[in-house]
């Protein structure tokens, strides 16, 4: 069993420090308490109460389990379900992997740090669990693994760490859906998570996230690309959170590794968001592009990207486009830098409300006003995601489709 | 039919249209001409509705409903459709999804595609980098998924480099029922009097008339139709002394 002893004390330095950005936390208003739940069987799954099974469906989860390779769903702070489908590919409670195998010590806080602030060091101090998933070398996915961190207790500090791994020429994809249950108001979500992409692999991540509206939420993540990999990452949330900051890190060290980050954002009124991508590109060949979009009906909405280039011949590109529907604030911050001669690197952002030409354009086909603004809505946060296996795709359309109502 | 009377419009404070009498017949197109600025745009974009068109006189009548003040969308469920020049880019927006938005029924957009040779760009964004050739087939492909009654085309030859400049002629004539474009098993006569798409044209160039004869030539001058005669004949006499001494020599036989 793998020694924490030193995690702890570096943790315990780290207890009270603010984070870099985003508003500042009081732990002491959140409860990290175990909260007990029994674990399910396969069949359990399809007799949660309805509205719960509502709640995961929408974050992406399939129940029959039917089009998933393996399941991860974690209940406040107890797993409650967690089974692989296929061959090759291995879910693992963290907590379990932490006393049962040596090789989690390679990456268990190896990339993120430990003292980066009061939020990872109650991830280490207080861990309930989080998932570890892993393709083994050249195993490919056929179906996605999901994996659901969902809250149902009111005021609970839910704190997590998950590690991903994609070994050598494997190909991994997976759904993570965040929820909350119908009855939760507030509550905390801690989740520290770490991608290991090994060379040649590819790894789809696609987070669909449905928070309470008083909900605060601080992940934490870094991810490495080794040579030849691919690491796609994808973020939706469309509902309204009270408080959510990320500002997740990927360096791409190996020759022509590759990162994409796309996110689709909805800001509610009373929603704060501050959200991010930050791409090293450290070798050649690096490719690296991040995407967001970004649709205020209220909320505000800080929308950050920032690439550094330090070797020549690496090309990286950040696209951020806010829409202003109803109020709030876009705040788009992107950085560029370049270290060296010979990096290409560009960005464009531009803030802005539905052009008037384009409704009368579509108006002029036929569609009433409120058909053609959202349509035009639909347009914008439908962005192309190149080597997303079509039903994930869907499963983001899906969670556009959704929430197409509450945007209007 | 559409009928315009005494029409004057205003555009940010400015009239550019001073006096517009215009009647267009079931089955009858019209191809309008005018320099540069003389409003041909404008006329259209008020028919098909534009609020920024403030109309300060006059009324346009379609089908018999007075629709001077009908809203662009109402005026297009009523069966009027336009072909433009510079249509927005609407990101994330497929022409796929474009094309059967158009349509109020089912329809088969490959089909439809395969025959303006646009089936490749069903899946991009619309309008998204498209060419001048590549705007007019795709507008042309949405008019065939709506099928409009009357028909308003913004210069549908320019950006179009001669080989599809063929396709574009038949296609809208095809769409006007047209010039030989007929149906099967119906005589030339008879389509003319089956025929009742209206159509109208603007034109610098006047290639659109190697593939349809206008029954009507409009100059629109200085904010007014300032003459009506045959196409080819304005066409030529434009080409050969220009707008104002076209206009004069025709209001001076007059």
């Amino acid at each position: 069993m793998y020694n924490r002893e030193q995690l702890r004390e570096r943790a315990e330095k780290a207890i009270n420090k603010k984070g870099a950005i985003g508003p500042d936390i009081n732990l002491d208003d959140f409860d990290d308490a175990a909260v007990p739940h029994s674990y399910l069987a396969d069949e359990d799954l399809c007799q949660l109460p309805e509205p719960e099974q509502q709640r995961l469906v929408m974050a992406g989860m399939d129940l029959t389990q039917k089009n998933r390779g393996g399941t991860y769903l974690q209940k406040d702070t107890e797993v409650i379900h967690c089974h692989t489908r296929q061959d090759g590919i291995e879910v693992i409670p963290i907590k379990k992997a932490l006393e049962k195998y040596d090789w989690i010590e390679e990456y268990y806080w190896k990339l993120a740090s430990v003292e980066t602030d009061k939020y990872t060091a109650a991830a280490e101090l207080g861990l309930h669990d989080g998932y570890v998933i892993r393709a083994l070398p050249g195993a490919k996915s056929i179906y996605p693994v999901q994996a659901c961190l969902y809250l149902d207790k009111d005021g609970l500090q839910q704190n997590v760490h998950n590690i991903i791994i994609a070994e050598e020429d494997s190909e991994l994809h997976i759904i993570t859906g965040c929820s909350t249950s119908p009855h939760m108001k507030t509550g905390l979500h801690v989740g520290v998570s770490e991608f290991y992409v090994k060379k040649n692999a590819k790894l789809s991540f696609t987070m669909i996230h449905n928070w309470a509206e008083k909900m605060l939420v601080r992940p934490r993540s870094v991810a490495e690309v080794e040579e030849g990999g691919l690491f796609l990452n994808n973020y939706i949330c469309m509902r309204p959170v009270q408080s959510l900051q990320m500002y997740p890190t990927t360096y791409l060290k190996g020759d022509d590794s590759t990162a994409r980050f796309y996110s689709i954002i909805v800001g509610s009124p009373g929603s704060e968001y501050d959200i991010g991508g930050r791409i090293f590109l450290k070798n050649q060949g690096s490719r690296a592009e991040i995407i967001s979009r970004a649709i205020s009906n209220g909320g505000n909405i800080i929308a950050r990207g920032h690439l550094i280039g330090e070797v020549p011949d690496i090309k990286a590109h950040l696209e951020c486009r806010g829409l202003l529907l109803n109020g709030g604030i876009i705040h788009a911050i992107p950085e560029l830098e370049g270290h060296v001669d010979g990096v290409e690197m560009s960005h464009e952002a531009a803030v802005g409300k539905i052009a008037q030409e384009e409704i009368t354009y579509l108006m002029s086909r036929g569609l009433s006003e409120d058909e053609a603004t959202s349509t035009i809505v639909r347009g914008f946060l439908s962005v192309d995601i190149p080597g997303l296996p079509p039903q994930l795709k869907a499963e983001i359309d899906k969670a556009i489709e959704e929430s197409d109502k509450d945007v209007m | 039919m559409l009928q315009i009377e005494d029409l004057k419009v205003e555009l940010a404070d400015k009239e550019i249209l001073k006096h517009i009498d215009l009647e267009i017949h079931p089955g009858e197109t019209h191809i309008l001409f005018g320099p540069n600025g003389s409003g041909k745009t404008s006329l259209l974009m008020t028919i098909m509705g534009y609020p920024q068109y403030k109309i300060t006189g006059g009324k346009i009548v379609f089908k018999g409903e007075d629709i001077t003040h009908l809203p662009i969308n109402e005026r297009a469920q009523l069966g009027i459709g336009m072909s433009y020049q510079r249509p927005p880019t609407i990101n994330g927006l497929k022409t796929r999804q474009m094309v059967h938005l158009c349509a109020k029924t089912d329809i088969d957009e490959e089909d439809l595609a395969a025959r303006v040779n646009f089936t490749e760009f069903l899946d991009r964004d619309i309008n998204a980098g498209f060419s001048g050739g590549e705007i007019k087939r795709s507008e042309l492909l949405q008019l065939m998924a709506q099928n409009p009654d009357l028909m308003l085309f913004d210069e549908p030859e320019s950006g179009v480099d001669m080989e599809n400049m063929a396709l574009v002629g038949k296609t809208i004539a095809t769409l006007l029922q047209r010039n030989g474009f007929q149906e099967a098993n119906s005589t030339k006569m008879k389509s003319k009097l089956e025929r009742k798409k209206m159509g109208l044209i603007i034109t610098h160039t006047g290639y659109i008339m190697d593939y349809l004869t206008g029954d009507k030539g409009q100059v629109l001058y200085d904010g007014m139709l300032s003459c009506i005669s045959n196409p080819r004949e304005i066409l030529n006499c434009v080409a050969e002394s220009g707008y104002k001494e076209c206009v004069r020599c025709i209001t001076e036989s007059n």
